[in-house]
């Protein structure tokens, strides 16, 4: 395809493919937002726990109640350290009465399995990693079901957000076909089998099914501006070993009512103590573009914080970051200084996420 | 891409191009290419002193932050004030979008630059285009 490549977390991944056919990260991304845009987010670690107590043991590693999950439902989560920082974040999906399958980061696989694994032993479970089993295509947009729907038996419609079905697709039997994404839109990520003549034909096809709903194919620089405007997290930057469930804002994925998950008796304390930073959104004000990494000023030019994640939004057409910041200087409103290359350029706390998909009135 | 042969290069992806004293300087097509879709241009102020080899401003695309480096050292008499708008120009044509116009201190360090079958031999081998 002539993508460019860039090497993540030891993974060859493209990051946008060549405006020759279309794309260029702002069309990728607008593509996604107004149309289609197809991922290849094959990077993505998978692990199953099966057995009779699966679910004790997805309770006891995952901050969010799994047993509010219907068999065929999804759910965003997170896998703690007992400090109350992140591990990774995770999609639950029940699978079965006791089959539940973890979706997990790139870069974060291999630390991933082997602390799933180790946390789980008490447990009469089988924890399998089975992220080299599958590939994963990611088909997001408003028209995403639209291309699904003419390559599946599935009823789509039928499958809500965060909801998971299996059936035929591109004459594959028994799929996973979840409607799940990280683009801030509607949309589904498919797991095929991942021999590259079944994921390479499962890609032309989706192509030539979303070609009549402009679909493209996307890279990892739109996934990254599409996650960033819907104020998705990303490993490594908004969440990490060193940031705990507070300070990023997810508390209503952590349920604080479940007795016992590791990390719970940290979070408990740390949530009496209160923060000392949170996760905001800026606008840029001044011209410039906010990075990773640059250092957040208040208005007397002295540092209270860092940017997390910081760029261009293409379908807002506006600069924006993510930053954590004192909490006094949370409030939507508040002006800030981001330092860019020694100088300081106006910027804003505005309110996230940046980008709401409209409602469907289906 | 055919780099045009009325003007030099440089390996960080600059063009000059001169007219005795004077010198019009823009990036390459292929740094263009390599930034993607480009959303930030800035210069510096027309009278700013530009040094051979240093950096003179700044471009940004979408995903990334490069620095400009001076093909040769001079004094700037004109920037192209439609960049700061319609920074998207570079993509469609950049041999064409000029950043810079500027009065050459030595125009003799034009002779140490690349030239076009030079420059495309060398990112042929640097990225493989």
């Amino acid at each position: 395809m002539g993508a460019k490549m860039v090497d993540f977390n030891g993974w060859d991944m493209p990051v946008e493919y060549p405006a020759a056919i279309g794309c260029g990260i702002i069309n990728e991304h607008m593509a996604v937002r107004t149309g289609a845009g197809i991922f290849d987010v094959s990077h993505m670690g998978d692990i199953r726990l099966k057995g009779p107590q699966a679910l004790a043991a997805v309770q006891h590693i995952s901050m969010n109640d799994a047993s509010r999950l219907a068999v065929g439902q999804a759910q965003y989560s997170a896998l703690l350290y007992p400090q109350g920082t992140f591990v990774d974040d995770v999609i639950v999906h029940r699978l079965g009465e006791d089959e539940y399958l973890l979706v997990i980061n790139a870069g974060t696989r291999e630390k991933d399995f082997n602390w799933v694994r180790d946390n789980t032993l008490q447990f009469d479970c089988a924890v399998e990693n089975l992220s080299d089993d599958f590939t994963q295509i990611a088909i997001q947009g408003p028209k995403a079901v639209d291309v699904l729907q003419k390559l599946t038996d599935a009823d789509l419609s039928t499958v809500k957000f965060y909801w998971v079905t299996r059936g035929t697709v591109c004459g594959l039997k028994d799929i996973l076909i979840a409607r799940t994404g990280y683009t801030a839109e509607d949309g589904f990520e498919i797991y095929v089998p991942a021999d590259e003549a079944t994921s390479t034909r499962v890609w032309n096809e989706s192509l030539i099914a979303g070609k009549e709903f402009g679909i493209v194919p996307c890279g990892l620089g739109a996934r990254n501006t599409l996650r960033l405007e819907g104020k998705l997290p990303l490993y490594g930057h908004e969440i990490s070993d060193t940031i705990n469930v507070w300070e990023a804002g997810l508390d209503r994925f952590c349920k604080m009512e479940k007795p016992e998950f590791v990390g719970r008796a940290a979070l408990e304390k740390a949530k009496a103590a209160g923060v000392t930073r949170t996760l905001v959104g800026v606008e840029m004000t001044g011209r410039g573009i906010a990075r990773d990494g640059y250092k957040v000023l208040d208005d007397s030019d002295r540092e209270i914080g860092y940017v997390t994640s910081g760029s261009p939004a293409p379908f807002l057409k506006k600069n924006i970051a993510l930053a954590y910041v004192p909490p006094e200087f949370a409030v939507v409103g508040t002006a800030v200084t981001v330092e860019i290359r020694g100088q300081g350029v106006g910027a804003q706390v505005v309110p996230t996420p940046f980008y709401k998909r409209p409602k469907k009135n289906t | 891409m055919a780099y045009p042969t009325d003007r030099k290069y440089t390996k960080e992806h600059e063009w000059i191009q001169s007219s005795g004293t004077t010198a019009t300087i823009g990036i390459t097509d292929y740094a263009q290419e390599s930034l993607g879709d480009i959303v930030f241009v800035e210069l510096p102020k027309v009278g700013a002193e530009l040094a051979i080899g240093k950096t003179f401003g700044t471009v940004e695309s979408v995903k990334a932050v490069s620095d400009l480096y001076a093909p040769a050292s001079g004094t700037v008499t004109e920037t192209n004030a439609d960049l700061a708008t319609s920074p998207e120009k570079v993509n469609k044509d950049a041999h064409g979008s000029w950043m810079l116009k500027i009065m050459l201190k030595n125009p003799g360090e034009l002779d140490g630059l690349l030239s076009a079958a030079d420059y495309e031999k060398f990112v042929a081998e640097e990225g493989g285009h």
